[in-house]
């Protein structure tokens, strides 16, 4: 897959902080790119970078291979996470405005939006003043606002907060059909559960550097928890006797007459080494692992202790 | 087409299509206009014929008030009462009494009416009345009144002003202080109402939250600068229309009413002390005409006299540089702080410069060639409203030259620095910024 977009080493100082250092970043053509991270780490400071708000003290961003320069505003589209319009223009006129300082021309614009507006049954507000519109409608003429210009690059940062659950599934259908048609999406959050299931590639940032980077399944993979839920009847031996030194029981309890613990493989021993150790003393009713969310992940990274280890009731051997 | 003239457009378009702006439109030059016409017409129009009946106990003064256009009087035989029952029954407006005792005692003079007395003819009845009691006590003390009056002589200089090529050019200081003030009060008034448009409109942008859409497509500068010219044509658009409506409305009523701009004398109040006019009394008269004849033809003739094309042209420069260089400043106010209450601390500082050059237009137009006229028309901060105020005076060239000059390396500086803070300022919410923060952002931009 061909990189859209690099950002090489970024470092961007404030009078008082340090909001990027050296980061880098690559995000695969037509992929979706979550930058995660928690509120302050520096995601902003990055995207506005890459929007040429501000400009980095150090490091280069390629986009398509060429070096970022003001021609590419055209090929981003930008939702900021502080977002708003002019309150006393007229939707349509506001529209044909903004995406005319994308570099489109006034009567191309038209067609377009209006195409946007039949979609989302916004037409009869073409008229309106944006004051006189729900913050529903409003955010629909954002996100319209924002993909207009069809660039290549879209971004969003903290998209789906404000919106209402209706939009926000609206918004994750449209952004789909976006990258089916070959736009590249960046979305930024630190609601690291609410883009898990859009994203394929992320990268984590925490206090103003990357702290991880690459293919959502891949990450999971690097960050098998190796911990496994299961449930038994009739344990003829306890747990803590019958398991040795390769597994640690990281939570054990009974309920109903069955056995519910978390087990951890602390050694390189395969799950069917597991089994074979207990099947043997008991009746399997079920078996899985437990997978850690980004979320998990991003804790992990940053206190190196899993929140799903953290559970334990004190069972350790 | 160019992004900055896009954001131009719109700036100019949004505004100009409000019906505040249409308002001011049509207002102005009709209030402007009005200043103009409606004394004219006023003084013109506001006697109506008015009666007045006099009762004079003494005898001596009824054939004394003569009839003018718009007053008459016509002496009673009756006694006060009855000559009040009369005006009651609507014959007359007015009843002057003069008592036997009123040459002694003046204050025993009384006029009567079932209205409110018109105060012209109040001072008509005075005046005369105040002729002839002089009359009568400069005979008693043996001093013939005529005498008295061959001495008075008007005086009434002509003034000229010499110009670099040996011109005589008329010069009227009284018509050149008006306009001067004027003219120093309306680029005061221009810079202060769209400067505070700028700042409003940078505030409207960052508190909506659409400025970082804005500057995801156009550099924060062109932002600023396509706000700042959009609102500044605005501010010229507006001037050109008052100065095109100022003029129509005037020429109208000139064409259509050519005679009450002729400037006929004031009606005379002179009455001779004798029935008689003799021919020297009549020249004395005809040269009272004559001097408030040229009285008011000097003031059209200096009105005439005025370079408009000067005035018009040093205006529309001055205050276009006037307010570039306060409307960066006001931008950058705007991008600084996230509600109108917290531009307060930062507003002060920087009107102080225009409300000082206002308050000082007074002295500048008394001494218009002096030390503090001079100077205040070369700093850039005050120069557009003190040399505004100077110009209808004549200032050398290269005087002019000097302040457009630093005016124009004034703005520049200050759209360079607003611009540095602007930048930083449009992205920054949430903190109550000083001038050591600001500072910082000049620094580090």
């Amino acid at each position: 897959m061909n990189t859209l977009l690099r950002a090489e080493n970024i470092t961007k100082e404030y009078a008082n902080h340090r909001a990027l250092s050296d980061v880098s970043i690559h995000v695969p053509e037509q992929s979706i790119f979550g930058l995660l991270g928690p509120n302050g780490a520096g995601k902003t400071t990055l995207i506005r970078i890459i929007n040429q708000i501000i400009g980095p003290d150090k490091g280069v961003i390629y986009l398509g291979g060429e070096k970022l320069k003001p021609k590419h505003v055209q090929q981003i589209g930008y939702l900021p996470e502080e977002r708003g319009l002019y309150k006393k223009m007229k939707v349509g006129e506001q529209a044909v405005y903004l995406a005319q300082l994308k570099g489109l021309k006034a009567a191309d614009a038209k067609i377009i939006l209006k195409k946007w507006f039949e979609k989302f049954d916004l037409m009869p507000w073409w008229n309106k003043k944006v004051e006189e519109l729900s913050k529903g409608m409003a955010q629909k003429i954002q996100f319209i606002i924002t993909v207009l210009h069809q660039p290549r690059l879209l971004i969003f940062d903290e998209p789906f907060s404000g919106f209402d659950p209706i939009n926000v599934n609206l918004l994750k259908e449209e952004i789909l059909k976006l990258r089916e048609n070959g736009a590249t999406i960046i979305f930024s959050t630190h609601n690291m559960g609410s883009v898990e299931e859009l994203c394929d590639h992320i990268a984590l940032i925490n206090k103003s550097e990357k702290i991880l980077e690459g293919t959502v399944n891949q990450i999971k993979k690097d960050h098998a928890s190796r911990i496994y839920e299961t449930e038994l009847n009739n344990l003829k031996t306890p747990l803590h006797k019958l398991l040795d030194q390769r597994f640690s029981i990281i939570k054990e309890k009974t309920q109903n007459g069955l056995i519910n613990a978390r087990i951890k493989i602390v050694d390189n021993s395969s799950t069917n080494e597991l089994l074979q150790t207990i099947l043997p003393q008991a009746e399997l009713i079920s078996f899985r692992e437990i997978t850690p969310s980004m979320n998990d992940i991003f804790i992990k990274q940053v206190t190196g202790k899993f929140p799903i280890e953290q559970n334990s009731n004190g069972n350790n051997q | 087409m160019n992004k900055t003239a896009t954001i131009i457009k719109r700036e100019f378009l949004s505004r100009i299509r409000k019906k505040s702006f249409l308002v001011m439109t049509i207002l102005g030059p009709i209030l402007m206009a009005a200043i103009i016409i409606i004394p004219v017409i006023v003084a013109q129009v506001s006697d109506s014929d008015y009666a007045v009946a006099i009762v004079d106990d003494s005898n001596f003064f009824y054939d004394r008030f003569q009839d003018t256009e718009s007053t008459s009087f016509t002496p009673l035989q009756t006694s006060v009462d009855q000559a009040i029952d009369l005006m009651h029954d609507g014959r007359f407006d007015a009843v002057l009494h003069i008592p036997d005792v009123a040459f002694e005692a003046p204050s025993t003079l009384r006029l009567f009416s079932d209205k409110s007395i018109n105060f012209n003819v109040k001072l008509l009845i005075e005046n005369t009345l105040k002729h002839e009691f002089e009359s009568l006590k400069l005979k008693a003390a043996g001093i013939d009144p005529e005498i008295l009056r061959a001495t008075e002589t008007p005086i009434n200089i002509q003034a000229f002003r010499i110009k670099d090529d040996g011109e005589l050019i008329t010069d009227y200081p009284e018509i050149s202080m008006g306009l001067g003030f004027v003219g120093g009060f309306l680029i005061y008034i221009f810079i202060f109402l769209f400067g505070s448009q700028v700042l409003r409109g940078v505030l409207e942008e960052k508190t909506s939250r659409i400025v970082e859409i804005i500057v995801s497509s156009v550099k924060p500068f062109q932002l600023m600068m396509g706000k700042v010219i959009g609102v500044g044509l605005v501010g010229l658009t507006q001037f050109l229309i008052w100065v095109v409506l100022t003029f129509s409305i005037v020429a109208i009523f000139t064409l259509a009413a050519p005679d009450l701009f002729r400037f006929t004398p004031d009606e005379q109040v002179y009455i001779s002390s004798t029935q008689i006019l003799n021919a020297e009394e009549m020249r004395q008269q005809q040269e009272i005409i004559q001097q408030h004849d040229s009285l008011a033809g000097q003031l059209l003739e200096g009105l005439g006299a005025v370079n408009y094309p000067v005035m018009i042209l040093s205006f529309i420069f001055f205050f276009l540089g006037g307010y570039l260089l306060y409307a960066a400043i006001f931008a950058a106010i705007g991008s600084a702080v996230d509600n109108e209450a917290d531009t307060q601390q930062f507003m002060l500082p920087v009107t102080i410069p225009l409300i000082l050059s206002l308050i000082m237009v007074n002295m500048v137009i008394q001494n218009p060639t002096g030390p503090v006229a001079f100077w205040m028309s070369m700093i850039p901060i005050t120069s557009p409203v003190i040399m505004m105020a100077r110009i209808p005076f004549g200032v050398p060239y290269s005087e002019v030259l000097l302040s457009a000059a630093l005016l124009i390396l004034g703005f520049i500086f200050t759209i360079w620095l607003s611009g540095r803070i602007y930048r930083t300022g449009i992205l920054m919410y949430g903190k109550k910024v000083s001038y050591a923060e600001l500072w910082k952002w000049i620094r580090h931009a």
